[in-house]
């Protein structure tokens, strides 16, 4: 029952991202762009999370905690740059 | 050995709660109709998401692996925190670009006012006069 579950979640989260690339790919603004890739970060530590359940090991939740910092930190740069022109001034 | 049972059950549903979230949320972002619309799904649909399917791997491998791991509370805790952060500078992205959005999207931000914001909207420089041609004098000629 449990590989059902990991599949059925497996195919939604990949669903989910396939939506996120046709968002970026056809985003009006800029502002659009960002939240698909906003969004396709947070699918991805999902798509990470459930490859460790996949294989039953731990190893790769250190990734999932960089790419949680670094994509914030990077959506809030190009936020910044949107907003002010510059990142830090 | 029912607590077996039940542990898996309670991980299956987390699993496929998690996927229907994110699955919901990223549907909004791609069907609603202008970005301030389109905000909703990611910030609340897909952190929920992540957040059951994070649980559901605590859970997992507290089970199955001797000791507790918290490392995953970690993330969701990150995300929790981060996501309405990112969702408020999104919107603020999007009301100082000026972007469209439809007539059901309601309510009046400072940003939007024109009086209150500092000294009120510049005005636009004059357009360089430029002598008419041929062309142009007929269409005005036309339109009288």
């Amino acid at each position: 029952m449990l590989d059902t579950a990991l599949w059925i979640s497996l195919a939604l989260i990949v669903a989910a991202l396939a939506m996120n690339v046709a968002r970026l790919a056809r985003g009006p603004d800029i502002p659009d762009r960002l939240l698909a890739l906003d969004t396709i970060y947070v699918n991805s530590i999902a798509l990470i999370v459930l490859l460790g359940l996949w294989l039953n090991t731990k190893v790769y939740f250190e990734a999932a905690i960089l790419i949680a910092m670094l994509g914030f930190v990077s959506t809030m740069a190009i936020c910044r740059y949107l907003l002010r022109g510059d990142i830090i001034e | 050995m029912a607590f077996y049972v039940l542990l898996e059950w309670v991980i299956s549903l987390l699993l496929i709660a998690g996927g229907v979230f994110a699955f919901v949320g990223s549907l909004g972002m791609l069907q609603f109709k202008d970005f301030f619309m389109r905000l909703h799904g990611p910030t609340k649909g897909t952190t929920l998401g992540i957040g059951c399917i994070l649980m559901a791997s605590m859970v997992y491998f507290s089970v199955v692996q001797p000791g507790i791991h918290v490392q995953e509370l970690l993330i969701t805790l990150f995300l929790f925190i981060t996501a309405p952060v990112t969702g408020h500078m999104l919107a603020k992205t999007g009301l100082h670009m000026h972007l469209r959005y439809t007539r059901d999207t309601r309510g009046s931000p400072p940003e939007l006012r024109d009086e209150d914001v500092g000294q009120g909207r510049v005005e636009r420089p004059p357009r360089p006069r430029r002598p008419a041609s041929e062309g142009q004098k007929r269409r005005w000629r036309l339109r009288r």
